[in-house]
């Protein structure tokens, strides 16, 4: 089976004070393994809620997401921790390290929850590092790195237990066009295997070249998914 | 995680440091002063029993007997022997006129039974010959002590061979004697019974207690009850007679309730610096919480990490507060401010210090686990 992720007919609202704001109005989409898909669109369409409900930390009101064939909406909340702590990998717009750790214990966290010894999940993180060209920082605090190391230590956090998902929000939004660019080039690098499949959400056109597909929504909509010309 | 902050680290352990410095140091002061309440008692030491009027309430509620009654006492089967003691308040006057308030101690002029037990100068037989009186360091060195040579130097303490004037009548020094700080803070004088009766000729009875020892074998309750019951005076063993004392002034004065509020006070502080840091300090880290949550961490665990921190807060500002009240109370060693220090204190601040770090801990877990972890993607 080469489906990551089945998404069939996915709504959610919010309800904000009697406000109702509808964030996904039937999104139908699939993401394949070893592949790189963006998901672009205007702020507030959706796309951080659809990739939410896809990582199984927000629940949907309707609608059927499947990811690697299991159905987290119905899963023990236990088992559904577990899930995610061993089969996705998160990188955020914001970074999001611990700042009280160094780099090598920051990117050990996702080993560590799965109940590695810290000793192995320590050394391991180095290893990753390495991949990720900050070898020789793993002792540096996240306050001592630029935003582009930050996120290369974010990325490293993400790979370290060979998830079989990574969802990125908006990697590169912090970051100035050339960090940005090495970043995507990173992720394609290490990122992109083939028992993996890899969400970027951006509204950052200047990465689109690096999707293999791009899935546009607007207003709650997946309205196009197309293959941009491959530049990178 | 907490320490990834110093100010807030800092600013938390101060306000645990604050809350057991005063839930230690505050009790501390109060049980030393409250035992002052009896020192007088633990002072003389030597007797089984204490009898006196009825109506006596603690120690310094002199209600003076017969001279008679010494008799009737010692003629109650078990007593091994029985001695007069008098204590009461004279004025002294002192080389430059003025007049200092003193408790006079009257004590058996044969045994001088009740005679304080370290003379730091002269000698106790001293006492036997005429106009002699033994006073305190404390008093000598304060109350009593002598005008200054040259205008604000130091005073000159009271020295064996200084006289006094207790009534118009000479009192020549003829010893210093230690002894615990009592609630009064006057001076304290001792003499013989019947010298006493000298220094205090207006006063009608002068037998303030009757110090007795019983016999070897005997039940001393039972003594005491023989004694009522023959006399129709009280009669307390030391122990009784201190706690009545202790307690007619847990009773009667303001202290506890003084000393009750500053704990409370120290608490209540504590725990709203402490609490309110520890808070914000999560509240602020929510993100990161969020964080660990979406990648799998469970509320359980996240709950002992907060645990764990209140724990390492607490520790150290419990560590900090009772070592500075027992740097406190040895610094105060020598001087006139009551401090008492036992095992119970400690568990009493740790016990309250405890309960804040548990507090703090309970608002911030409360607050961790109903996060959603969806936040971790707003930015
Ligand atoms: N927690 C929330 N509570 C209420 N409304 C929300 C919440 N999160 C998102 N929304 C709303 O849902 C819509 C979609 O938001 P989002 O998924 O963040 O869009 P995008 O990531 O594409 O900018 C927006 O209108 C947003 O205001
Ligand atoms: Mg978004």
């Amino acid at each position: 089976m080469n489906i990551a992720v089945r998404c069939e007919n996915l709504i959610k609202t919010y309800d904000t004070g009697g406000q109702k704001v509808t964030a996904l109005n039937s999104v139908n989409l699939e993401i394949r393994l070893a592949e790189l898909i963006m998901l672009v669109g205007p702020s507030g369409c959706g796309k951080t809620t659809l990739i939410s409900v896809i990582a199984g930390i927000l629940d949907q009101d309707a609608g059927l997401c499947e990811l690697f064939g299991e159905n987290l909406l119905t899963m023990k909340s236990k088992d559904k921790l577990r899930f995610r702590a061993s089969q996705i990998g998160f990188v955020f717009q914001a970074f999001n390290l611990l700042p009280s750790l160094n780099a090598a214990e920051n990117v050990s966290v996702p080993l560590i929850i799965n109940g590695e010894k810290r000793g192995v999940a320590q050394k391991k993180a180095i290893d990753v590092l390495e991949r990720v060209g900050l070898g020789e920082r793993w002792k540096s605090f996240p306050s001592q790195l630029s935003g582009g190391q930050q996120q290369r230590v974010a990325i490293a956090r993400a790979l370290i237990h060979s998830p079989r998902l990574i969802v990125c929000d908006e990697p590169t939004s912090a970051l100035d066009h050339a960090s940005g660019h090495n970043i995507m080039n990173l992720l394609k690098e290490v990122a992109v295997d083939e028992n993996r499949a890899l969400v970027i959400v951006t509204h950052d056109s200047r990465i689109f070249n690096f999707a293999d597909r791009m899935a546009e929504m607007d207003d709650g909509h997946i309205v196009k998914i197309s293959e941009p010309l491959r530049t990178a | 995680m907490l320490m990834g902050d110093k100010g807030k680290y800092i600013g938390i352990v101060m306000g645990l440091t604050f809350a057991s410095l005063i839930m230690t140091q505050q009790p501390a002061i109060f049980m030393g002063l409250m035992s002052r309440s009896y020192s007088f008692i633990t002072d003389v030491g030597l007797p089984d029993i204490w009898v006196m009027d009825e109506k006596v309430q603690f120690i310094d509620d002199i209600k003076s007997l017969q001279d008679t009654e010494l008799y009737r006492v010692r003629g109650v089967s078990g007593v091994e022997w029985a001695m007069p003691m008098y204590k009461g308040m004279q004025k002294a006057r002192m080389s430059d006129g003025t007049f200092q308030n003193c408790t006079v101690i009257g004590l058996d002029d044969t045994t001088l039974i009740g005679a304080p037990a370290v003379l730091i100068e002269g000698k106790l037989n001293d006492l036997r010959r005429s106009d002699s009186v033994i006073v305190d360091f404390d008093g000598a060195n304060e109350k009593l002590a002598k005008p200054p040579l040259i205008e604000g130097g130091k005073k000159i303490p009271l020295k064996v061979g200084d006289t006094l004037e207790l009534n118009d009548k000479r009192a020549f020094v003829v010893g210093i004697a230690k002894v615990t700080r009592t609630f009064q803070s006057q001076p304290t004088i001792y003499t013989t019974y019947s010298r006493a009766k000298i220094y205090a000729p207006r006063e009608r009875k002068l037998l303030s207690f009757v110090l007795v020892k019983a016999k070897a074998g005997q039940n001393i309750q039972e003594l005491t009850k023989r004694i009522h019951a023959n006399t129709g005076l009280a009669a307390y063993t030391q122990q009784e007679f201190m706690d009545l004392t202790f307690n007619y002034f847990m009773k009667n004065t303001g202290i506890p309730i003084n000393f009750g509020i500053s704990i409370t006070l120290g608490f209540i502080v504590g725990a709203a610096i402490a609490g309110q840091t520890f808070y914000n300090f999560t509240l602020e880290n929510l993100r990161q919480f969020g964080v660990l949550k979406a990648m799998g961490t469970s509320n359980w665990t996240l709950l002992r990490m907060i645990l764990l921190q209140a724990i390492l807060v607490g520790s150290t500002g419990y560590g900090m507060g009772v070592g500075l009240t027992a740097l406190f109370g040895y610094a105060m060693r020598n001087s006139i401010l009551a401090f008492k220090f036992p095992w119970q204190l400690l568990i009493f601040s740790g016990l309250g210090v405890s309960f804040i770090c548990m507090f703090a801990a309970l608002i911030s877990i409360l607050k961790v686990i109903r996060l959603e972890p969806a936040i971790v993607f707003k930015s």
